[in-house]
């Protein structure tokens, strides 16, 4: 049996996304490919060269895989399934747009953001908004699967694929790329970023939002995130927001700061390994799951913690 | 123009699903049911499509129970003209899903398929996109803005990291994310309408059959709880803490 992995990167770099959905492909297999389709990807590959366990890169390049286009994946990846028992992504904005797309097309049933690989046919997955696990057994022959890559360690560096050159595809004929706004930011990227700061809507305005986080976030060297509440009211861009219908994250320290914790945002940053809330309401459900609480006004205790802060990071 | 919306009928946003203790599923004996969210802004968007006057007509399609005639209902009572009920208590997967609504699509030939990005319920995010797939239509999924003219739809698409805008020849599926739009409250008026428009009962072998599962469920089971901590006294304790005793600073 061997794994296609499709890599998560943007032309310049590899994700770390990729090396973690590598650790869950290996559980599958030993025998395990990486495929970067994009545009302009010479250096992406030789990344992803280096991840240890991979057996051989493949690059496929084209303008439209440059952009990520759904139709264009799906038509680079579908030959290729020939010679893979099981392809897997990323569960990203991109994984998530056309992974179900291989499927179709294969005939098979997709398994969506797994956790957990049990065997090679079994997975645990979450749904409900994270308040049910479900472990699912595929009776398919090839497996689509989008992981959540936050549930596994990324595969170390060291090995040395060979690479190679595989197809693009035929381009997608009924879709155009117009333009992508993407939000250039010197912050560690929130789904990989060791320490997250994240506001919610007791921010009361967008500028409160970038006095009150963003400072805290730069001095904590942290990736800022918003409640979906803070991101509907505009205080935040929606690429902020944390939570079921957002991005999750997993980082080693969580700072939520005016977060009430509802629901669809703990299913979004529950598995950090550390949470702190900082809340006026004492029986906020953020407080249920956090490690370190503080009941008060962020307004007072923000600035504390940042003198705090620079007096033990000296 | 026509448009088909996918509908389905899934656990209340508000309820808290909880996990049957003999592992088998979760349980949704007397719970509330609703229109899944993102199916609500699909079909919302779709309204205001009409009442731009870019559409004529709006047909909702929903898989499931005989009380799925509901969820068409309120889609009815938003502005949707008619409605098609494929029903079946089986809880077909998304694969099956996607056959039913291209096979739908194909009896109904609209020019653009608006639906919700996921539902709440099963989580997978897929039936748009594997529906796109069978039929061959182009896709643009989670929108968070759509224009359209006769012969195209621009989609602007929530994506990691920002915004891509994609611009789809017609006809073409379309995936609902949170921010397109704010699903309207039906009024006493229209939800009295929605009374008259008529819903067709369909069954699965009206539209192909039902394929066998791929995938069993071997169990369901509640998440790790993570147990609250310690409330502390002061901004220096917490950084005390996170340096000592927590090791992550």
């Amino acid at each position: 049996m061997a794994v296609l992995v499709v890599a998560d990167h943007d032309n310049a770099s590899l994700k770390d996304n990729t090396h973690k959905t590598v650790t869950a492909a290996l559980a599958l297999s030993p025998d395990v490919d990486v495929l970067i389709a994009g545009s302009g990807v010479a250096a992406v590959a030789a990344a992803a060269a280096k991840i240890t366990g991979v057996r051989k890169v493949l690059t496929a390049e084209s303008e439209g895989l440059g952009k990520q286009i759904a139709e264009d994946l799906t038509a680079c990846v579908i030959p290729l399934m020939a010679g893979y028992d099981a392809v897997m992504s990323p569960a990203t904005s991109v994984g998530k747009n056309f992974m179900p797309r291989i499927a179709a097309l294969l005939d098979v049933a997709p398994i969506s953001e797994i956790i957990e690989v049990v065997d090679a046919d079994t997975f645990v997955r979450p749904i409900y908004a994270g308040n049910a696990l479900e472990t699912v057994k595929s009776s398919d022959a090839k497996k689509v699967i989008t992981v959540r890559a936050t549930a596994f360690k990324a595969a170390e560096e060291g090995g040395s694929a060979s690479v190679e050159t595989v197809a693009s595809g035929a381009d997608a004929a009924g879709t155009k790329f117009v333009s992508d706004e993407i939000v250039k930011s010197d912050r560690p990227e929130l789904a990989g970023a060791k320490i997250v700061v994240s506001g919610g809507r007791a921010m009361g305005s967008a500028e409160e939002f970038h006095r009150v986080i963003e400072p805290l976030a730069d001095r904590l060297g942290a990736a800022v995130g918003a409640s979906r509440a803070a991101v509907d009211a505009g205080y935040a861009p929606n690429d902020y927001q944390v939570g079921q219908t957002g991005k999750v994250v997993a980082p080693q320290l969580y700072v939520a700061i005016g977060i009430s914790g509802a629901i669809q945002h703990l299913a979004g940053m529950k598995d950090s390994k550390v949470i702190v809330a900082i809340n006026k309401d004492a029986d906020a459900p953020i407080f249920q799951v956090a490690d370190y609480g503080l009941v008060g006004d962020y307004k007072t205790i923000v600035p504390e913690l940042m003198d705090a802060l620079s007096a033990a990071l000296k | 123009m026509k448009i088909l919306v996918p509908v389905k009928r899934a656990i209340d946003s508000n309820v808290k699903a909880r996990v049957k203790s003999d592992q088998t599923g979760v349980d949704l004996a007397n719970v509330k049911m609703s229109m899944n969210p993102f199916c609500e802004i699909a079909v919302e968007e779709a309204v205001r499509i009409k009442e731009k006057g870019l559409a004529e007509e709006i047909v909702a399609v929903s898989i499931g129970p005989i009380q799925a005639q509901e969820t068409i209902r309120t889609s009815l009572a938003m502005g949707a003209d008619r409605g098609i009920l494929i029903q079946t208590d089986a809880d077909p997967e998304p694969l099956e899903v996607a056959k039913l609504l291209k096979a739908v699509a194909l009896a109904e030939s609209p020019d653009l398929i608006l639906m919700g990005k996921q539902a709440i319920d099963g989580d997978n995010n897929a039936v748009g996109q594997m529906l796109s797939a069978l039929l061959g239509w182009p896709q643009a999924t989670f929108a968070s803005k759509i224009e359209l003219t006769a012969t195209s739809v621009t989609v602007a698409r929530e994506v990691d990291g920002g915004l891509q805008t994609l611009e789809l020849a017609l006809p073409a599926v379309v995936t609902a994310d949170l921010r397109l739009n704010e699903p309207r409250y039906a009024s006493l008026p229209n939800i009295m309408k929605a009374k008259k428009k008529t819903i067709d009962i369909k069954t699965p072998d009206d539209f192909g059959g039902l394929g066998a599962p791929h995938l069993t469920v071997l169990k369901v089971t509640e998440p790790p709880k993570r147990v609250g901590g310690v409330k502390l006294e002061s901004a220096g304790d917490l950084v005390n803490k996170l340096k000592t005793e927590a090791g992550v600073l």
